[in-house]
């Protein structure tokens, strides 16, 4: 069995890490990570005016929005896949690669989700920032800029990492519409071996594993020190530490 | 395409009975994985709490599979390889008994387990140590103190936790259309192939998913409701 698994590995290992590549569209490993990479980078945006436009007064910015998450949150996702499977294409008039079409489902999907991690993070900042920033003569946004996003993004940079890890997972449903990940990269070796059905998706799923499981890791210590800092226990910077940092340029 | 029109889907006997027979089968997907994660997960719960390290690394190993392994990949795995590992006469038994959807509920059940069990740990945590010991002192065994006094409450405490999973669960069962069960979402796109009338099949589709979604949130804090001694009248 193990040998069977190392005899895969050996043998397509460059069709997991990067598809059919140059040959081909970019695929495996490779589109997985720039998908998720691409898709959080999109909804992180996007999610930061959701979450300003539910917490606004105005019922014509708040109400749509909160549909919106409300709906992108019933819904299972491969159902929003689906649509954009045949919307996408329809709004483009274009031949859309199924790529293009999973990015903007998971800008749509997780830019909801994460509009309200957003949210948490600003509504857990409590009313006085706010008013000390527009009490100091900032604008609305002004204290949205340099006062609460500053202080709620930081806070919540945990959860955007959780969030991150789910959309590496969800980037398997790409599977049903044929996106080139690295699923499909393993079902396209599963078809060509047929007798090791076993062997192939425990690769699949090992690789997941160790993806997932490190950037897990990541938000765990992350949000450790985001506590030890809230706390004032984390080790502060000394006039030694401060002039090391200057010495070698790392900020400290 | 023409206009929008509903009635060439609903007023066709056969689609109508290809969408209740996909809403029959989602149904005994999520309601089949949800009892069976319930049950794995307070059987989870319960060797996190036995003495010993090993049952607690166990649990810890088996939460972090699940979480760190995409559900459609566990699906997969379960089907096209787990399935073929088995002696002959249990794959024939299985073909003869809906395999697609049998291994979808098994790879759902035991994924949300997962996230079942560490809501009820969470809940769990939330209890203060301090009923614990006053139970003992009251006179509790360790047993009766968790029967009585610790698992009502951190059920409670959970109950949030449990209904976002819940709904979850529902949706995921979307899932296994990927290993070909006829549920819900295969249903869309079989009157899709068929109707033409792409825009309405998934509109309907859809607005069933979130109504079945949002009934499961109600029944949730229904429950969560009853469950609260205060504001059910109870105390």
């Amino acid at each position: 069995m193990i040998s069977d698994i190392i005899a895969i590995i050996r043998d397509y290992w460059l069709l997991l890490l990067i598809g059919q590549y140059p040959n081909g569209p970019l695929g495996g490993l490779a589109a997985t990570l720039l998908l998720s990479v691409l898709a959080i980078a999109f909804a992180f945006p996007v999610s930061i005016a959701l979450a300003l436009a539910r917490l606004s007064k105005s019922p014509f910015l708040n109400w749509p929005v909160t549909a919106l998450v409300y709906f992108t949150r019933g819904v299972p996702l491969l159902m929003l896949i689906l649509w954009g499977y045949f919307l996408v294409p329809l709004v483009t008039g274009a031949n859309v690669p199924s790529f293009l079409t999973m990015l903007v489902t998971l800008v749509v999907y997780q830019g909801a989700f994460l509009s309200e991690v957003v949210r948490g993070g600003i509504v857990a900042l409590g009313h006085g920032q706010m008013e000390a920033a527009r009490a100091l003569g900032h604008s609305y946004l002004g204290a949205m800029r340099f006062v609460i996003l500053p202080q709620a993004l930081y806070n919540v940079i945990p959860s955007i990492i959780s969030v991150f890890v789910a959309t590496i997972k969800d980037t398997t449903l790409g599977y049903v519409i044929n996106v080139p990940d690295l699923t499909f990269a393993a079902s396209q070796i599963n078809n060509q071996l047929l007798t090791q059905p076993f062997q192939v998706f425990f690769i699949l799923a090992a690789v997941y594993y160790v993806i997932c499981w490190s950037l897990s890791r990541v938000a765990v210590l992350t949000e450790r020190r985001i506590t030890r800092k809230r706390a004032g226990t984390a080790p502060q910077p000394t006039a030694k530490s401060l002039k090391l940092a200057a010495l070698t340029d790392q900020p400290s | 395409m023409s206009s929008f029109d509903l009635s060439e889907i609903l007023g066709n006997p056969e689609y109508v009975s290809m969408l209740l027979l996909g809403i029959k089968m989602t149904f005994i997907v999520a309601i089949g994985s949800w009892v069976l994660a319930m049950t794995l997960a307070l059987l989870l719960l319960g060797l996190r709490y036995a003495p010993g390290p090993v049952g607690n690394a166990f649990v810890t190993a088996y939460v972090s599979y699940h979480r760190n392994v995409p559900t459609l990949v566990q699906l997969l795995l379960w089907y096209f390889g787990i399935f073929t590992l088995m002696p002959d006469p249990v794959t024939f038994w299985l073909n003869d008994h809906n395999a697609e959807a049998i291994f979808a509920v098994i790879a759902l059940g035991l994924c949300q387990a997962a996230y079942f069990s560490e809501d009820l740990r969470s809940g769990m945590r939330a209890v203060s140590p301090g009923q614990m010991e006053a139970a003992r002192a009251l006179g509790h065994s360790y047993v009766s103190a968790m029967r009585f006094v610790m698992v009502p409450q951190g059920s409670r405490n959970a109950l949030p936790a449990l209904i976002n999973h819940s709904v979850s669960l529902f949706k995921n069962s979307s899932l296994a259309v990927a290993i070909g069960v006829a549920e819900l979402t295969y249903a869309v796109k079989e009157i899709e192939n068929l109707s033409f009338r792409t825009f309405e099949s998934y509109l309907l589709v859809t607005v069933l998913y979130l109504v079945f979604s949002l009934m499961i949130m109600a029944l949730g804090a229904y429950t969560a409701r009853r469950a609260d001694p205060v504001r059910s009248g109870r105390a």
